[in-house]
């Protein structure tokens, strides 16, 4: 299903963010081109590799780079002409480190909870409350500058989080982390994703696979695909592992021209996509045509990489 | 089922409405200064000047043979013109990291994703910068006044110089504005409050030497439209009945020019992305 079609079948008053037909430039480069897609509520992951348009769009949808073309709604608000009621029920956490100069974490963040308009009583209580949540709870005296590059992701998503927005918009909420904060990071984002809605902008595909249910695909400005991961990744029985003998290269052109995609470097194992309307037992009839012997034959799981390789066309 | 939910919990209280957030950021600005002592001791210097003329102000006021002493129109525009030390040095000190810190922690982003615009936040750090120079200028100076009316005992003094206060309310706030926008400017330039302030120390102390370098060698006046400073001077002369250097006029045309570049500055350079064309 293409963008727009996708956005039309769910609708506008079934996602938290529409975008229609978005375009942005810099300069000569158009970072975004076309863009079209519905998020529905939840943990949504925007996926893709560096310079992708991912922090674009974020940026765009918060209204910091002018669109060159197109429309974006979040929460049912027009960006352009809501874009202070938008913030309001929203929180962001950037991609670069940030935080504001000279503050102690408790401060910086009820400090961020006074700006989105909590009074500030209930900012430093519920600033507490969140950096607890995060796992600051013991640092949260010490000076931001201090922190280490884990701990300044934790405060990031803390402050984005001291509203209490409807919507989350994390980018790259998990780089610089060791595995365990990782984990932990992801863990949070998942529990918080139970609450309120979350789109969360990564390259880093397991991340992703993790913390969401839905994903756009992005690459080189346009959107690749875009859907529920679990329909994406398609039925498991419908992947498999392959490893071959014989003049690999016109293998695989020929499981092309029958519409049988594939991955995996020359005389290693290869992932095949064998479509629906297919019998797996093509692979087999194809590789007895081409005088190539199959040597190993397994179903495999498929996996948002799988999803991403054949988005991206690798 | 957990005896304690240490999940994400919602925040069920109060929301304040309205779009006007720079209070909050002016307030912050200022309890984050009040709490270095260096910058107190910078005040409490600032105010050395008020105790020495308050004294002269009750010798003058209450001692007949101390009539030297007796307050006049000068006696305020001359302690507003020897505040404008104190000025540049708090300007300098409080107003030089207001932007350019935000930009080296890249705070901007983080500022302009709550519900403020750009405007309340260019409003709120040019409130930080403002409240520490109107409490050095514009304050002692009425304070100054009150006092002579305490010693004094009547309100003859006011009333027998009817543009006194006037004078010293509209010195005081083109004081503020120029030093405090200019240093805002400035501080949007760059990433560096060093830098910021060094930036500041050029356009005030070489701009003024320049100026009067090149008035004392071609004897022309209107070199004094160099020095955004010595240019102030001759609208806050005119506003206490001292005879200008040049037309006021065009003064008031250089001051606001430069007012508007700095407006012109702020407005380009206050983003929550730099954007590469």
């Amino acid at each position: 299903m293409t963008g727009p079609a996708f956005a039309t079948a769910l609708g506008e008053a079934g996602s938290v963010v529409t975008i229609t037909n978005v375009s942005v430039r810099y300069g000569p480069r158009l970072a975004l081109e076309d863009v079209s897609a519905a998020l529905p509520p939840g943990a949504v992951g925007l996926l893709g590799p560096n310079g992708a348009g991912k922090s674009t769009l974020i940026k765009a949808l918060l209204g910091f780079i002018a669109l060159e073309r197109g429309k974006l709604r979040m929460l049912g608000l027009d960006v352009r002409h809501a874009p202070l009621e938008i913030r309001r029920r929203v929180g962001y956490m950037p991609e670069t480190d940030a935080h504001i100069p000279g503050m102690t974490a408790v401060a910086f963040v009820a400090y961020c909870g006074e700006l989105a308009g909590l009074p500030r009583a209930d900012a430093m209580q519920r600033a507490h409350e969140v950096l607890y949540y995060v796992g600051l709870g013991e640092a949260r005296y010490r000076k931001v500058e201090t922190y280490s590059t884990g701990m300044k992701q934790r405060i990031k998503l803390a402050q984005a989080l001291v509203h209490d927005p409807d919507l989350l918009l994390l980018d790259e909420p998990t780089n610089g982390m060791d595995p365990k904060g990782r984990d932990e990071m992801l863990a949070l984002i998942r529990d918080i994703a139970d609450r309120i809605s979350v789109i969360l902008s990564s390259h880093v595909l397991p991340d992703v696979e993790f913390a969401c249910d839905h994903v756009v695909v992005l690459h080189k400005g346009v959107v690749a695909t875009h859907g529920p991961i679990a329909a994406l990744k398609g039925d498991s029985a419908r992947v498999f592992e392959l490893r071959v003998k014989g003049d690999e290269t016109q293998f695989v052109v020929a499981l092309r021209d029958v519409g049988i995609e594939s991955d995996g470097e020359s005389g290693d194992v290869m992932r095949v996509f064998v479509p629906a309307d297919r019998p797996a037992r093509l692979l087999f009839e194809v590789a007895a045509r081409h005088g190539v012997q199959v040597r190993h034959f397994r179903a495999s799981v498929p996996s948002l990489e799988d999803v991403f390789a054949r988005a991206l066309g690798d | 089922m957990p005896i304690h939910d240490q999940g994400y919990r919602r925040y069920a209280g109060e929301r304040r409405g309205g779009d006007r957030r720079w209070p909050v950021i002016a307030r912050a600005g200022i309890i984050e200064r009040l709490r270095e002592r260096r910058f107190l001791a910078l005040m409490l210097v600032a105010w050395l000047l008020f105790a020495v003329r308050a004294v002269q102000l009750y010798v003058g006021t209450t001692i007949v043979r101390a009539s030297f002493f007796a307050p006049s129109e000068e006696t305020f525009h001359s302690f507003l013109n020897q505040q404008r030390l104190f000025v540049f040095f708090i300007t300098i000190y409080a107003g030089a990291g207001l932007i350019a810190s935000d930009r080296q922690a890249n705070a901007l982003q983080l500022y302009l994703s709550k519900p403020i615009t750009r405007h309340d936040y260019i409003a709120g750090k040019l409130a930080t910068l403002a409240a520490f120079l109107i409490a050095v200028t514009w304050v002692p100076a009425m304070m100054l006044l009150a006092l002579q009316v305490l010693f004094s005992g009547s309100l003859d003094f006011v009333s027998s110089h009817p543009r006194l206060v006037p004078a010293i309310t509209i010195t005081s706030v083109l004081q503020v504005a120029l030093a405090s926008m200019t240093m805002l400017a400035l501080s949007s330039l760059s990433r560096s409050r060093r830098f910021a302030a060094m930036l500041y120390a050029l356009v005030t102390i070489f701009a003024g030497a320049v100026e009067r370098v090149l008035q004392t060698a071609t004897g022309a006046a209107g070199w004094v439209l160099l020095s955004p400073q010595n240019t102030l001077v001759v609208i806050t002369d005119a506003l206490f009945g001292i005879e200008p250097e040049i037309p006021v006029t065009i003064a008031v045309i250089a001051i606001v020019a430069l007012m508007g570049v700095c407006i012109a500055v702020l407005e380009r350079r206050v983003r929550a992305v730099d954007v590469v064309a």
